[in-house]
């Protein structure tokens, strides 16, 4: 037993030692490290705060929160990036999800935010996915735009109507904050649907009697090829939908994201677009709901 | 004593926890449900689906909300942007209170979504008390605060979980979410008596019961939410429905989560214990209010 002055003192202290200790990534055999940040064993450092039982010691009991932090956070990553998953297999990711979450831990009061940062850190840090690293940066924003689609704000649409009310020149417009522009270089889209029909039917091969005549369907998906593209990720009726653009379409609508007026998103859209594409596109866009004021 | 301050004098029944599986039965079948509790976290975003739902519930509904990130707990202070979302959300839905944790679980803005035991000191006490009070004049709704379930125990406590919850209350004149499930894991990975908890809290305040299922390990047990509920804790919630008077309950079943006709009829379950516990009459025991640790022990307020 240490003595009482190397314990935590205050409440500050306690919660701040007890934290540290409950992030700090599990050791193989999903177990909290043995060995505490300044050189004392993790159960020196648990007995200095952590009473133990008659059936747990301090570091054991302190163990069932460290793994219970880990699962639960791993858990949310795992279900919102199946695709990125599905591409890294599951050693891969789960490598790439400790050592984010490790650098990147929660700072949000929700667990809707926790991969927000996660396209940011593979394309800082490729270890973690080479030689596969563009192809998981674009799954990792593929998805996050998932979740910006499913629960972002949606301002008062603009309508066609009131668009050809205004002079071109002057008027700002703003996508939804729901929808997101992604120009890729890999179908990322088709990919991540077909892991998810492979993993819905594994699911239902479960439950299934004649399991062999589906398991030819249930293999690996195939990582995709590379084939750029541009995609608009959004929502209609509240339901998620991807969107596969026009190269000019995509320019356009990047340039009223980016606060350009709509003369000057037209003109971005190159020479070769006809005012009739234009009048069709924003026709599309302001039926799907995405254009709005500017702030 | 089924409506009280603390639950803005409303007699809300029994209530089954608002979870996405069920979205469907409810909004196409519309049971008769005495009313729902909502995560509110769930439905603090910006739009969407999630809020369609909420929408649609409320039409028909009866909602509560229960928290799972203020952290009365937690040394920092309060996210003013997150509580003047959550301060949109109780206008939204209409909650006559507003239920979360006596608990922390961030640290500097970093945040572990669990829900971590608290030292059982006076500081604590103190700074939790505050912090409460803060969130409750902001919000404007009554707040109920929730006994966690735990595994660890710290040296530093100087009293009771019991007497902790008590002089928290006390201090910040809220209400109390009696979570019968939880007090029946803590005792047992504790080793103390789940009645001397019930009885040693000041019954006048609870404005909500909780009861739910667990699993047991080897050496301790787990407050999984994943099964029906317990005969001991249903014994438990008997007592405490003598002890604190018939008070609104909500079954939480939050893992491995069957029909939503299976989780409303466990939930019903709680009716015959009602009928119980008003056929034995109330527990005339000692009222613990005048008694908390800080006038025993005269430490300062």
């Amino acid at each position: 037993m240490k003595p009482a002055g190397s314990r935590p003192q205050n409440l500050r202290a306690l919660q701040r030692l007890m934290h540290r200790a409950i992030l700090r990534p599990l050791a193989p055999g999903d177990r909290t490290q043995r060995r505490w940040t300044d050189g004392r064993t993790a159960r020196e450092m648990a007995e200095s705060f952590v009473k133990a039982n008659d059936r747990l010691t301090a570091l054991e009991r302190l163990e069932i929160y460290n793994r219970m932090y880990w699962f639960r956070i791993l858990d949310c990553l795992y279900d919102d990036y199946p695709g990125l998953r599905a591409a890294l297999g599951p050693r891969r990711f789960h490598r790439l999800a400790v050592a984010y979450l490790t650098r990147h831990p929660s700072r949000s009061f929700t667990l809707r935010n926790l991969g927000s940062r996660l396209e940011a850190f593979i394309r800082r840090q490729p270890r973690w996915t080479a030689p596969h690293t563009a192809l998981a940066a674009e799954l990792a924003r593929f998805e996050w735009a998932q979740t910006v689609a499913f629960d972002e704000a949606a301002r008062p649409v603009v309508t066609a109507a009131e668009l050809a009310k205004v002079a071109a020149g002057r008027i700002r417009l703003a996508l939804q904050p729901y929808v997101t522009l992604l120009a890729v270089r890999h179908p990322v889209d088709a990919y991540v649907r077909a892991v998810k029909e492979r993993d819905a039917l594994r699911t239902e091969a479960s439950n299934a009697a004649g399991r062999s005549r589906v398991s030819a369907r249930l293999r690996r998906v195939a990582r995709p090829r590379p084939e750029r593209g541009w995609l608009a990720v959004h929502r209609v009726d509240n339901r998620l939908y991807y969107k596969r653009l026009e190269p000019a379409a995509y320019r356009m609508l990047a340039a009223l994201r980016d606060g350009r007026t709509l003369e000057q998103a037209v003109a971005r859209g190159g020479r070769a677009v006809t005012a009739e594409q234009v009048r069709t596109w924003f026709e599309l866009w302001t039926q799907l709901g995405w254009i709005c004021r500017r702030k | 004593m089924p409506a009280n301050p603390f639950n803005s004098h409303t007699d809300y029944g029994i209530g089954i926890g608002l979870r996405v599986p069920h979205y469907r039965h409810i909004l196409e079948r519309k049971p008769v449900v005495d009313w729902f509790e909502i995560i509110s976290e769930n439905f603090l975003v910006g739009g969407g689906r999630p809020l369609e739902v909420l929408d649609s519930i409320l039409e028909q509904y009866r909602v509560v909300q229960h928290g799972v990130s203020l952290y009365f707990g937690s040394t920092d202070r309060p996210d003013r942007e997150h509580l003047r979302r959550l301060k949109a959300l109780v206008r939204r839905t209409g909650t006559p209170w507003l239920s979360d944790h006596l608990c922390w679980g961030s640290v500097d803005g970093t945040y572990t979504h669990d829900l971590l035991p608290m030292p059982y000191t006076f500081e604590a006490a103190r700074r939790t008390a505050a912090k409460i009070r803060m969130v409750r004049d902001f919000l404007e709704v009554p707040i109920c605060v929730e006994n966690v379930s735990s595994y660890a125990e710290f040296h530093l406590s100087e009293m009771t979980e019991w007497e902790f919850l008590s002089e928290v209350v006390e201090r910040a004149d809220c209400g109390i979410l009696l979570d019968v499930n939880n007090i029946y894991v803590s005792s047992r990975n504790h080793g103390f008596n789940p009645y001397d908890y019930v009885d040693g809290i000041p019954a006048h305040r609870v404005g909500q019961m909780h009861i739910a299922g667990h699993t047991k390990f080897e050496k301790y047990i787990l407050d999984t939410h994943d099964h029906p509920v317990l005969d001991p804790v249903w014994k438990l919630y008997a007592h405490a429905t003598r002890r604190c008077g018939v008070t609104a309950t909500l079954l939480e079943w939050d893992d491995r989560i069957p029909s939503f006709q299976e989780v409303h009829r466990e939930a019903l379950k709680a009716n015959a214990f009602i009928a119980e516990a008003r056929a034995a009459g109330p527990i005339r025991a000692g009222r613990p209010a005048g008694k908390s640790p800080a006038r025993r022990t005269g430490a300062p307020a």
